[in-house]
């Protein structure tokens, strides 16, 4: 029987939660287990929570509960006029971590950022291989066509030069997959003639080093002693990973863990009232919808696309499906995300007036169907009660609807086809506070066949968000976007459900949690106090 | 209840006949009546079965309307209950006890459709097996002791994901994976009864293969499939639920009990009524199955019997 | 003895090669796209699913795939999980000790109680006990399990706070696994009230599993009991005036055990299935959630490799099973 190897670290200060009292250990019971440490192979949030945002930082960071970017990594950075070239100048003095198997010689430098980037761009880098090497997060913001090179210009700066100048970059390089590795620590290990064990036994910069991980059960982590920003306040971090949200409830009550995500809506209230807890609450970064298939009669007509969403009563759905967790939706962006546009107008429910508007578009008896994600996301926690309430809704004005639903994966692959039948609800988290990340993925001309599931090109709307994407003044890219988003609403390709509010209950002993609205579980800056 | 039972009476045709007085359905009700928890098991099944019938004229509400201003609401005798919803609502305002009266009929249908299932295709398979013996039979004994070596509930899961989830897939699956132990028994009686005295004379006397095998072998092995499938009967209901629990089975909104058990999961610390009653639906009935099961057993066994 | 053995081992080789083209075709017949199903919302571009695919293995003709697959499995290589690119083998060893230690603390429960239990209501028979005892089991043979550990967690942990609602160990006690089994590394570890805390973790769970098995324990033990009870030998030596309790567990419980023994080996497989229920609401880390997960996530190579080793597993259990019986009842190897 062969065991996965254990990073055992000075086990002192592991054991050190039972016996020296003073030790503050922060339990967190995690939903799920992680795919693994290397933050730049895999694509879901639990991992990123266990890996990029405990152990790893990045050149740019965005601010602990904001959207704003602040230096992380690097100290600042400059950007060319033609917005083809960033040149980063680093932070000095930064630790890598220093784990059973690996010392540190040196601090960080250039050599580790060039190494993080061309392992993931470059096919020939030696460890572009190495654990399957699959970047899809890098492939997925398009970074093998925007990035032409990484250089290092010294020790301590670093620049990045770009195919086409790109507004969001900087945003990018605040995101998970930019995680800064130990260039040393793969060179020792492929020395070794073991480069898989980078992505096993983690080395980063970050504010927690892994300690021990036991599969699905338990990930222990130590606050770094030499962290750049100063040593996290909690001594040990343990991720006890509890899958049914109603067992992370009865274990947080019980004080066997201190913070639990994702409670279900249906516990919401009582947490509230417990003395022992308090509830934290945030919008999160994203949006659910229906999108209609605009490509197909009569849903190309956005009249009986205004009308059907007339017909939706979306605070029987915020009630039934949210529990009250979440916020009726009007924008395709969240309100959280700078330039949101205040001033459009909501499609109000209206039965009658949905109705009379069919009839004036000429449609009748019409039957379609309603797509209802097999999976709970972030955005929508029930697509399936969600789809019985719009069906119910819709039967009232006339329109009758079926629901179906495929696999995870068969229902993005085929909501994505052009000659789609019915209506799909989906949704999205914001991975980098960009409008641009929601309205050019979702609603661009690009994604139609793909991730724009409404198949919907409109020339106005298509003319403004391209033209925000390589505007670097702030002020007129948000009027751009603004504008965006009342031709959105008025053609209506989407009815906008909700935005889901997040919860986090979180035992009164700990202080200043900030809840990410990245939707992450970051716990550098948190402390414990009886 | 008699019509399952007939093949029983010829059964005790050729060895037993006529030398036993009361009659052999009449004997064998006697038997079955003395065993009162089989009584009570077989009553309680008859009420679920009326219940499945009748659900449009019993049920006070429709099971898919939504009461949009009732949503939770608990059951009548605690606090904020109303005799409206008797048993409370759901997530979506939905009346629970007619939910749970319209379930039975899916429980019901699941249990009939997967016990026909696998005793249309099982009960062949064994008498081919038992009648041909060399390489069919091994083939056949093979293949089923492949399906065993898998466990059930995964085997189903496997077979649900291959098909997707739904209702008919579920109970699909389920037949297949109960097709091992039924092929088992059937071969091992078919091969007890090849070897009397009266298959022998029938060959004798000419009859063909498919004569020996349905009408002069099969009624004589009726006793154990007709308690196997009794039990085969519950245990669909329970296996289809446990899918349904795992979101494999039965898809919301219908009323199915193990569905409706999973989408009540969220609500196990807030509403216990969305998680309690459906549960109690699916004990209840097993436990009237199993009861009548075990009755049918001690009835139809002999060995038993002459204790 | 030797022969029976080799005969029994002879039919296993059919079996398994049997399980891995069942194995091998099932998964084939699953739709789903794992690679869509990684990407998420985000998608990928046709050109790099392609290239996804070709990386998988994926795009060679079945007939080949089947033939890297068996040639790995012979030398125990079961290929890297789509999911966390590690070992197959790997993860499955990791977490296997957890469903073991679950499963054999359950049917130890299961004939702890179930056993006795059977016994006493054979000789009372007709009696109180006897009829709460039957009642009792038949309504635990007739639980959903996941409805039965639902409510278990409501009471025990939620109402009265008796025990720990999931996991295997109080976050308190940190060791490295030895054996990979809770009870014996927390003992090894030699901290103080780590057993403790394990077995408390334990117990629900194992109730849970145990329902059915116990159930069935105690009525197959009674009604074996009762068909010993009324041999002739039995009869003779309760004539000879042995006393009741040397005729029961003298002469009657060895021979009612046969039967027993062979009803417990075949609930190795009603075990896992119910510790792919139990494991997913006590947030267990074993092999039935694993797996479960891993078919939801078209996680092809784990999927596969897991079935494979627990049939294997079953396949052992039950051949044991086999040679037991036929050491205790010498019969049996001739007709078998």
């Amino acid at each position: 029987m062969k065991k996965k190897p254990l990073i055992m670290l000075a086990a002192a200060s592991a054991l050190s939660i039972s016996i020296a009292a003073q030790a503050k250990t922060l339990v967190y019971c995690s939903e799920g287990s992680p795919e693994g440490f290397n933050p730049s192979l895999y694509t879901a949030g639990t991992t990123f929570d266990a890996s990029s945002r405990a152990l790893f930082n990045r050149l740019v960071e965005f601010e602990r509960g904001g959207t704003n970017i602040v230096p992380a990594l690097a100290e600042s950075w400059t950007v060319s006029d033609d917005g083809l070239e960033y040149t980063f100048n680093l932070r000095k003095g930064v630790k890598f971590h220093t784990t059973g198997s690996f010392t540190p010689s040196r601090d960080m430098n250039a050599d580790d950022v060039v190494f993080s980037f061309k392992r993931q761009g470059d096919a020939d880098h030696p460890y572009h291989k190495v654990s399957g090497g699959a970047y899809e997060y890098f492939n997925g913001m398009s970074m093998p066509d925007l990035l032409k090179d990484v250089v290092k210009v010294d020790d301590m700066t670093v620049k990045f030069v770009l195919n086409r100048p790109e507004a969001p970059m900087i945003a990018n390089l605040g995101m998970d997959f930019a995680s800064i590795m130990s260039a040393e620590h793969a060179d020792q290990m492929m020395a070794a003639g073991t480069p898989e064990k980078v992505d096993l036994e983690p080395v980063g910069t970050g504010p927690f080093q892994l300690v021990a991980y036991q599969k699905d059960a338990v990930i222990r982590y130590k606050a770094h002693p030499d962290y750049w920003a100063g040593k996290a306040a909690i001594d040990d971090l343990v991720f006890a990973i509890t899958i049914d949200p109603a067992v992370r409830y009865q274990k947080l009550k019980a004080g066997e863990c201190h913070v639990m995500p994702y409670p279900n809506p249906a516990d919401i209230e009582a947490m509230r009232n417990d003395p022992d807890l308090n509830l934290l609450e945030q919008e999160g970064l994203n949006v659910g919808y229906l999108a209609y298939n605009s490509m197909m009669a009569p849903f190309d007509n956005p009249k009986v696309r205004k009308a059907l969403n007339m017909a939706i009563n979306k605070d029987a759905i915020i009630d039934g499906v949210f529990q009250g967790a979440g916020k009726v939706a009007k924008n395709p962006i969240p309100p959280t995300i700078w330039s949101y546009n205040d001033a459009t107008e909501d499609d109000g429910y209206d039965p009658a007036a949905a109705k009379a508007m069919l009839e004036e578009a000429g449609v009748s008896g019409l039957s379609t169907k309603i797509w209802a994600m097999p999976v709970q996301r972030p955005y929508n926690p029930n697509a399936r009660r969600m789809a019985e309430l719009i069906q119910a809704d819709w039967a009232a004005v006339g329109v009758e609807a079926e629901i179906v639903s495929f696999e995870w994966g068969e229902y993005l692959k085929r909501s994505k086809a052009e000659d789609r039948d019915g209506a799909v609800l989906l949704g999205w988290t914001g991975d980098n506070g960009d409008p641009d990340n929601f309205l050019a993925v979702l609603l661009g001309c690009d994604g139609v066949g793909g991730s724009n599931r409404a198949q919907w090109c409109h020339q106005p709307f298509e003319d403004l968000i391209q033209k925000a994407k390589v505007t670097s003044d702030p002020a007129e890219r948000t009027s751009l976007y603004e504008q965006a988003q009342l031709v959105f609403k008025e053609q209506a390709p989407w009815a906008t459900i909700a935005h889901s509010v997040v919860f986090m209950p979180v035992r009164k002993e700990v202080k200043d949690y900030l809840i990410d609205p990245f939707g992450g579980h970051i716990f550098y800056g948190v402390d414990l106090v009886e | 209840m008699t019509k399952p039972l007939s093949p029983t009476d010829t059964s005790h045709g050729p060895d037993a006949g006529s030398t036993s007085p009361p009659g052999p359905f009449k004997e064998f009700w006697n038997y079955f009546c003395e065993n009162r928890g089989a009584l009570a098991g077989l009553i309680v099944f008859i009420m679920i079965c009326l219940m499945a019938v009748f659900a449009a004229w019993i049920a006070p509400h429709s099971p898919s309307e939504q009461y949009r201003d009732s949503f939770l609401v608990p059951p009548f005798w605690s606090d904020g209950g109303t005799t409206r919803f008797i048993l409370g609502t759901d997530a979506v305002g939905r009346d629970i006890f007619s939910r749970l009266i319209y379930g039975a009929r899916y429980s019901l249908i699941i249990g009939g459709i997967v016990v026909s299932l696998s005793l249309t295709v099982g009960i062949p398979l064994g008498l081919i097996a038992g009648f041909a013996r060399g390489v069919t039979e091994i083939i056949i004994m093979r293949a089923m002791d492949i399906m065993l070596a898998l466990p059930s509930l995964l085997l189903a899961v496997v077979i649900v994901a291959i098909l997707g989830p739904g209702l008919f897939n579920a109970m699909l699956a389920i037949s297949i994976v109960y097709l091992p132990h039924l092929v088992r028994l059937t071969r091992a009686a078919a091969i007890t009864e090849l070897s009397k005295d009266y298959v022998t004379a029938s060959r004798v006397s000419g009859a063909g293969i498919l004569r020996l095998m349905f009408i002069t072998i099969l009624p004589n092995c009726m006793a154990p499939l007709i308690v196997q499938a009794t039990l085969s009967f519950s245990s669909a209901i329970l296996d289809a639920a446990a899918l349904g629990f795992l979101g494999m089975g039965a898809q919301p909104p219908t009323p199915e009990w193990g569905t409706m058990l999973a989408e009540a999961r969220e609500f196990v610390l807030r509403a216990w009524w969305v998680v309690t009653f459906p549960g109690l639906a699916i004990l209840i009935t097993v436990l009237a199955l199993n009861l009548l099961g075990d009755g049918l057993r001690d009835a139809l066994d002999p060995k038993l019997k002459r204790q | 003895m030797f022969r029976f053995i080799l005969t029994r081992l002879g039919l296993v080789i059919p079996t398994f090669v049997g399980i891995t083209l069942l194995t091998f075709g099932m998964i084939r017949l699953v739709p789903g796209d794992p690679i869509e199903l990684l990407a998420g919302e985000r998608g990928v571009t046709p050109e790099r699913h392609a290239q996804l695919r070709a990386e998988y293995g994926f795009d060679k003709p079945v007939l080949e795939q089947y033939w890297n697959y068996i040639s790995g499995v012979l030398q125990g290589d079961l290929g890297k999980s789509i999911t966390t690119k590690q070992p197959v083998v790997e993860e499955f060893f990791t977490l296997f000790p957890a469903t073991v230690e679950l499963s054999v603390f359950a049917i130890f429960l299961a004939v702890a109680i179930g056993l006795p239990a059977g016994i006493i209501a054979a000789v009372r028979r007709g009696s109180v006990f006897d009829h709460t005892v039957m009642g009792t089991a038949l309504t635990g043979y007739s639980m959903p399990i996941f409805w039965w550990a639902l409510l278990l967690i409501i009471f025990f942990s939620g109402i009265l706070g008796w025990t720990p609602v999931s996991g295997r160990i109080s976050l308190l006690y940190f060791f490295e696994p030895v054996t990979g089994f809770m009870l014996i590394d927390s003992l090894l570890s030699g901290q103080e009230g780590a057993f403790r805390s394990a077995v408390s973790h334990l117990i629900l769970p194992a109730i849970v599993l145990s329902t059915i098995p116990l159930a069935v324990i105690a009525r197959q033990t009674r009604s074996a009991m009762l068909e010993v009870l009324n041999e002739d030998y039995v009869r003779t030596a309760k004539a000879k005036g042995l006393s009741p309790g040397r005729v029961i567990t003298v002469h009657a419980l060895r021979n009612a055990l046969i039967p027993v023994i062979t009803v417990i080996g075949l609930q190795v497989g009603v075990l896992f299935s119910g510790a792919v229920l139990t494991e997913s609401i006590f947030s267990w880390p074993g092999i039935g959630k694993w797996l479960i997960d891993s078919i939801s996530r078209r996680d092809y190579p784990s999927v596969q490799g897991g079935i494979l080793l627990i049939a294997t597993t079953v396949i052992l259990v039950n051949l044991l099973v086999d040679l037991v019986y036929g050491f205790i009842n010498p019969r049996i190897r001739h007709t078998r």
